[in-house]
């Protein structure tokens, strides 16, 4: 790995040289919310003043680049009893991401290993990863994160280059040769011993401020155990089957297809839309029986998909503990404090 | 340097060709197939015969007994349905299709010469190598016997290499029976065929009551030694096959000598939508068949 460091200023001209020919996205804040805080979100970002490097979690997760909430799998046209079938993958060109969290990078890295695995990848999915220049940005944890628990604190992989600030410069740790180049537009240096303690400061300074903890030992086996247990029943009286929590999930990527006829029925699309565990008919078959039809068997599936599921087949859970849907639910229903229940810990 | 960062296109012209499980264009690579012929089976059930229209495509097409496909008519849906007919007829398959929602009504009103889409095959089989040199039973209820019928192909396709074939089939009443024009060439290639309804109308000559009935017959005639050789394929509705499997495994027969097929909502066949879950088991791959003992050992599968 290459690292350098740079003085604060030459951040604006990094993003001038980016957003000069390409498009950029970054957090921005869209407004505020009842307490005043505000609110952030990953948009489109033409002037460097807009970034806020400052943000905490945005609302909902950089999702939409890359899994859009709906998009066409494909468009046919049609003649007669015949037609023809269009695929698109709905993509024309790259995108910079500036300044994604560790834990948005490591969802990515997740969804990386369904989607683009070897037993059937997912072109549309695979179409937009293959574009995503991304920055990564160091983070201060807020009450609500526990990606430290998940092991999702940090990003290993899956970026271009990964910045930090170490005070009076930005340390950066770079992972591609486009970033490099990049880089060249400005002016940077070699790090030295002090840069190097002062970044250690930095990291331990953070790991200092986690408050959330999830206790994931055994957790697979626990689940297994507790299938049956009450408290998935307590927390389903809790649950408003809205399905919030999936859509603001960076890792959730379940969905749903639908086809459509264009009104002149010269046409027709194959629309793939995100869904959610968590609504009623997300096991519904044809004749209208259900696999799950109580909403704490849903609610249930969710977790034991993230938890253990994905724990079986990858050695690790499908949540970065960004907290987004803890922080989303109406009902007040948080990753730590279900996991900890079903843990038998009194929450 | 120059700032403007290169598309990247994923898939070449070149590689639009290949359909391989880890190309990235068979997600949504569909055959177009033509449906050939309508066979009104029931009321409800109506057999598709489907060919695939290219020919190169159709003869490299090829299924194992037990896998499904995703059929697509543009505009109105597409669903999985499992391939109801021999493997050694490659891309002319046939579909048996009951009407239950959208897809499957429209379907019962199109005519011969429609062109659909086809995605796969999909799925597990039911291993018929492994069943070489045994006897098996090949059990459905109701529907069930859509899937069944490529295994029942399969033996019929091989019969010198299996011993003793019995399907032992129970529907509602008369009038929901499948495959009814096909009994006497089963017959005729020597597999023991018991059929029993529920309720029987007055022309019902055979015998009523569940399948079980029949099982327990069989239990009454055939000794020990039969079912240390036996194979099962149980398709039906799932409080059916956990029966009939429960029932077999008192006879000794491995749980894992015992297959059935599970049904879950599917909208990709291909591990992506995660529709099909069961616990955390994707029906798609891991399944739809699968043997008993992993079954049982599914949370939610029964
Ligand atoms: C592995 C497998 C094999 C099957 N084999 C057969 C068969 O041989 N013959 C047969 O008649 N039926 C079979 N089915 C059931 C068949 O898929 C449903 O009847 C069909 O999906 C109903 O679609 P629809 O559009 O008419 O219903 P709608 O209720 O309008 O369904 C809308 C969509 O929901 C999904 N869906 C609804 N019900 C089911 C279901 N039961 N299973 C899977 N997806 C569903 C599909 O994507 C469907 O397009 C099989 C299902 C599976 C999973
Ligand atoms: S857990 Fe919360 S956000 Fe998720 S479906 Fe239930 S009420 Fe909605
Ligand atoms: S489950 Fe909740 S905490 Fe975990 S990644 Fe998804 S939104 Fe974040
Ligand atoms: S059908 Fe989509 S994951 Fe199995």
């Amino acid at each position: 790995m290459i690292f350098r460091v740079f003085d604060k200023d030459e951040l604006k001209k990094l993003f001038n040289v980016m957003v000069s020919a390409n498009k950029v996205i970054g957090p921005v804040e869209i407004g505020r919310d009842r307490d005043n805080k505000p609110i952030y979100a990953f948009n489109e970002v033409k002037s460097f003043d807009s970034v806020r490097l400052d943000y905490t979690t945005t609302k909902l997760p950089a999702k939409r680049y890359f899994l859009p909430f709906k998009e066409n799998l494909a468009t046919f046209s049609l003649d007669a009893d015949d037609w023809q079938k269009k695929v698109d993958y709905n993509i024309d060109r790259p995108f910079i991401f500036f300044g994604l969290h560790a834990c948005d990078i490591n969802a990515l890295n997740k969804l990386d290993k369904v989607l683009l695995g070897s037993i059937y990848p997912m072109p549309y999915y695979a179409a937009k990863r293959e574009n995503m220049f991304i920055i990564g940005l160091d983070c201060t944890p807020q009450p609500y994160c526990f990606c430290r628990s998940m092991g999702a604190d940090t990003a290993l992989h899956g970026f271009d280059m990964f910045i930090t600030d170490v005070g009076d410069l930005y340390f950066v740790e770079i992972l591609s040769d486009t970033a490099f180049n990049f880089l060249k537009n400005i002016k940077t240096a070699e790090p030295v011993e002090d840069d190097h303690i002062q970044y250690m400061k930095v990291v331990s300074e953070k790991n200092k401020k986690f408050t959330t903890h999830v206790d994931t030992t055994d957790l697979t086996k626990i689940l297994d155990m507790e299938f049956q247990s009450d408290v998935w029943k307590q927390w389903g009286e809790q649950c408003l089957a809205c399905g919030t929590c999936s859509k603001v999930c960076p890792t959730c990527y379940c969905y749903g297809v639908e086809e459509t006829i264009d009104i002149n029925l010269h046409g027709a699309k194959k629309t793939k839309f995100l869904y959610s565990c968590n609504l009623i008919d997300f096991a519904e078959v044809a004749g209208g029986h259900n696999f799950r039809p109580e909403r704490h068997s849903r609610l249930k599936y969710r977790y034991y998909h993230k938890h253990r599921g994905f724990v079986e087949a990858y050695e690790e859970s499908l949540c970065v503990g960004c907290g987004r849907c803890g922080e989303a639910c109406l009902a007040g229903i948080t990753v730590p404090e279900v996991i900890a229940s079903v843990r038998g810990e009194a929450g | 340097m120059d700032a403007e960062l290169r598309f990247v296109n994923v898939i070449s012209d070149a590689q639009m060709k290949q359909h391989r499980k880890s190309d990235l264009s068979t997600f949504e690579y569909t055959y177009k197939a033509e449906i050939t012929n309508i066979h009104r089976l029931t009321e409800m059930e109506n057999l598709y015969r489907i060919q695939i229209i290219d020919p190169e495509e159709r003869r490299q097409f090829f299924f194992k007994p037990g896998q499904f496909l995703m059929l697509e008519l543009p505009g109105i849906g597409e669903a999985p349905f499992s391939i109801s007919s021999s493997p050694a007829r490659h891309g002319d398959v046939e579909l048996c299709i009951r009407k239950a929602g959208n897809l499957t009504n429209f379907l019962s009103r199109v005519g011969r010469g429609t062109h659909v889409g086809i995605r796969g095959p999909l799925g597990t089989s039911f291993p018929m190598e492994q069943m070489h040199g045994q006897n098996i039973l090949l059990i459905a209820g109701g529907l069930g016997l859509a899937p069944l019928r490529s295994a029942i192909a399969y033996t019929q396709d091989n019969r010198s290499r299996f011993n003793s074939v019995d399907i032992i089939y129970g529907a509602k009443d008369p009038s929901q029976l499948l495959f009814t024009y096909l009994y006497d060439v089963w017959r005729a290639d020597d597999i023991e065929l018991s059929i029993i309804v529920d309720k029987p109308d007055t022309s019902w000559k055979g015998p009523t009551g569940l399948v079980t009935k029949i099982i327990e017959k069989m239990f009454a005639e055939r000794d020990v030694s039969f079912y240390k050789n036996t194979y099962a394929i149980v398709c039906g509705p799932p409080v059916m096959f956990k029966f009939v499997c429960n029932m077999l495994n008192q006879k000794d027969i491995p749980m894992q000598k015992m297959f059935v097929s599970l049904e879950r909502r599917m909208h990709c066949g291909m591990g992506k939508c995660c529709r099909c879950n069961v616990g955390s088991t994707y029906t798609c791959l891991k399944g739809p068949v699968f043997d008993y003992w992993t079954v049982m050992n599914l949370k939610e599968a029964i």
